[in-house]
């Protein structure tokens, strides 16, 4: 059970980890290439989702959305979060590599620092908290 | 501009990941991903009141998010909106009542201190 609780946490971390790294980046890739930026308008908003980089960017977050749901479902938010947080790593490389941004030593700095942060939490035990019809082992399900 | 849109977004989802939580809570853990299983809790989740506010918060926070994305770079725009890890963490110890270890409250400080830096 634990194996098996371990195995999926790990599984999904992975998949929700990814899916907001690519949906971050196809959205950021669709507004670059729009030229100018959003205004307040709910119009404007709803226009921009017809791009298909914008698009195909929200379909993948909510991909995202669906796989956090179910870690959520059996995982300490306190645990969700950082653990999932290993994606603005990602994020920096993507931005830096594939959108040319310009990342300074300071932004470098604190990504590592995020990075440190999500595997100092990772270490610990996905479960704390008693779900529905699955109450909370001593010590908590790691 | 940029620090009121990233305003916007923590606070957002903040409301959004403790509605989701508790929703999910309420569900229970989620044991088969065959598609019709899916189907199923797919529909539980439409009725679970919990859920739909997450939702509903998750959206202000999206098309905030779409706001900050067109005028500020993605690896400013991403990382910024980790501010919401310390606040969560905190929330998580004293309303969701989760166990936060030193671990987890160190791993929070150093996500606090990455964002300081990511404002240089």
């Amino acid at each position: 059970m634990t194996r098996h609780l371990r195995f999926k946490t790990r599984v999904l971390t992975l998949v929700v980890v990814l899916a907001n790294v690519l949906g971050n980046f196809l959205m950021s890739w669709g507004l670059k290439h729009r030229g100018a930026a959003l205004g307040a308008s709910v119009l404007e908003y709803l226009t921009v989702l017809l791009n298909p980089w914008v698009a195909a960017g929200a379909c993948v977050l909510i991909v995202w959305l669906l796989s956090r749901m179910a870690l959520l479902s059996w995982a300490d938010l306190s645990f969700v979060l950082p653990v999932t947080s290993i994606g603005y790593v990602l994020t920096a490389i993507v931005g830096w590599t594939l959108l040319g941004e310009h990342i300074g030593p300071g932004r470098w700095a604190g990504t590592l620092l995020i990075m440190g942060g999500t595997a100092l939490v990772g270490s610990t035990e996905v479960r704390t908290t008693e779900r529905k019809g699955e109450p909370v082992s001593v010590g908590g399900v790691r | 501009m940029k620090w009121a849109l990233v305003g916007v977004i923590v606070g957002a989802t903040v409301l959004g990941d403790v509605f989701q939580t508790l929703g999910m809570r309420r569900h229970g853990e989620i044991h088969d991903f065959r598609p019709g299983a899916l189907g199923r809790v797919a529909a539980a989740l439409s009725r679970n009141w919990y859920v739909i506010v997450a939702i509903g918060m998750m959206a202000v926070s999206f098309f905030t998010f779409l706001t900050l994305l067109s005028v500020a770079d993605l690896s400013f725009a991403v990382p910024a909106t980790a501010a919401t890890f310390v606040i969560e963490t905190v929330i998580a110890k004293y309303f969701l009542k989760e166990r936060v270890t030193w671990k987890r409250w160190a791993g929070a400080a150093l996500v606090a201190c990455g964002v300081a830096l990511l404002a240089l």
